[in-house]
């Protein structure tokens, strides 16, 4: 990430702006640079990965296998998260992730994570409003797709 | 179409002028862009952007349609049309020499004089960019009167996507970003895929220096002002062009009205300001 240091790249992320620099250290103690090629695969719809990313560079979509078919439901970009289900203990990714472009992201293992929360709820606290914030925008975004608000007048979803 | 191929132009009713068609051309699979070509006319293809006219498909029926071509080219009138229904369908298939009638320009422009110095904002959602395309096209031709320009725009597909041409072409130049996701991409699709309001994320507003112009469905328009005010930017500083039942174009017959007032005269661009009490009335 050229000459600044994992923590500057996290200090600098939309994702984590205003947090506490104690609290953004912990984060970089626990965080690794990571890389994609273009069309690469990062996580399969079911994979077990633990891994939440913050991206820093480049496009990734995010697609759900239909019978017979790929479908893109979403992009997402620098500044942006992906993968927060790890950070629920779920078992499994809900969707798959690909890298349209080369991509540059901070990785970090959910289970370590939470377990820093564990150590200072307040910290976890914080984290989680900012992700609340995050899905809820997605939420959002998803039923405004529902809506299908381009289509010729007259012409249903149904 | 023998009779409306004639050299002569066909009798009109008051305030309307025959126009023959110079060209038509398929933009995407349902919407094409009509070229008018309103010869000998001192000034007849003058407008500001924003504006729209009302045409007349002889024998068919009259519409109201955005004019979405170049300000600065006053030679032509270029509309750009979805095909819908019978009077649009029979507009799309108009022969080059055809006439049309027209009515027009009518109604309110988006406030090119009141961004100047100002960064801009244009947030488009399906054939909602061609009633933009005239201000991008005045203010990239008064490049130093405005600083950033930003073009957020969203549409159904990749095949619906409207002047690709155009936008890749803005896309390069300089101080101006060009954002473009649809709501359902296929594999080859490498942009953004989302609702218009996701690509907020990748722009920087500066509130109080930036003015935003917005076209395209009522839902879409109202959950972008919900971005822009969670971005601090100023209701004042936010204009819209509404949609509704134009018929007369005048004010006259009360199809396009909405609360206070008639769409077609008061509009179709409105500051929020005017607009904010009856976005969100279910009854309108």
């Amino acid at each position: 990430m050229e000459s600044k240091t994992l923590t500057d790249v996290l200090r600098e992320h939309p994702f984590l702006e205003g947090l506490k620099p104690n609290h953004v250290q912990r984060m970089a103690e626990v965080a690794l640079e990571v890389q994609f090629a273009r069309d690469q695969i990062i996580f399969r719809e079911g994979d077990e990965t633990s891994l939440f990313y913050l991206l820093v560079s480049g496009k990734v979509a995010l697609e759900v296998s239909a019978p017979g078919r790929i479908v893109r439901i979403q992009t997402l970009g620098e500044g942006d998260e992906m993968g927060w289900s790890s950070l629920l203990g779920h078992a499994g990714k809900t969707f798959q992730a690909r890298s349209l472009e080369p991509v540059r992201a901070i990785g970090f293992d959910a289970t370590r994570l939470r377990q820093v929360w564990e150590q200072d709820p307040a910290f976890g606290y914080q984290f989680m409003v900012r992700l609340l914030k995050v899905v809820a925008q997605r939420l959002q975004a998803a039923r405004l797709q529902l809506l299908d608000l381009y289509a010729p007048r007259g012409v249903k979803l149904v | 179409m023998s009779a409306v191929l004639t050299a002569a132009p066909p009798v009109v009713p008051p305030h309307m002028t025959p126009v023959r068609v110079a060209s038509v051309v398929k933009e995407t699979h349902d919407t094409f862009t009509l070229t008018l070509d309103p010869q000998g006319e001192e000034g007849a293809g003058r407008f500001s952007p924003g504006q729209f006219s009302m045409l007349y498909v002889f024998g068919v029926g009259e519409l109201p349609i955005s004019i979405s071509g170049d300000p600065h080219d006053s030679g032509r009138l270029v509309y750009t049309v979805r095909s819908v229904g019978k009077a649009t369908n029979a507009l799309v298939n108009c022969q080059p020499g055809q006439w049309v009638g027209v009515r027009g320009p009518f109604g309110t422009s988006w406030p090119l004089e009141q961004a100047r110095g100002n960064d801009v904002l244009i947030v488009a959602g399906g054939i909602g960019l061609a009633p933009l395309r005239p201000a991008i096209h005045h203010m990239l031709r008064h490049r130093d009167d405005y600083v950033r320009l930003m073009l957020l725009y969203g549409a159904r597909s990749p095949k619906d996507l409207l002047y690709r041409k155009d936008l890749a072409g803005w896309a390069r130049l300089p101080d101006t970003q060009v954002l473009t996701t649809v709501d359902y991409g296929g594999m080859n699709w490498r942009g953004y895929v989302g609702v218009v309001t996701t690509l907020f994320r990748y722009v920087r507003l500066h509130p109080g220096r930036t003015t935003a112009m917005i076209c395209g469905p009522e839902i879409m328009m109202r959950y972008v002002i919900r971005e822009l005010e969670k971005r601090a930017l100023p209701d004042a500083d936010i204009y819209l062009s509404m949609e509704r039942n134009m018929k007369c174009a005048v004010g006259f017959c009360g199809h396009c009205q909405l609360g206070p007032y008639f769409v077609c005269k008061d509009g179709p661009i409105f500051p929020y300001t005017r607009m904010r009490p009856w976005l969100e009335k279910h009854e309108l």
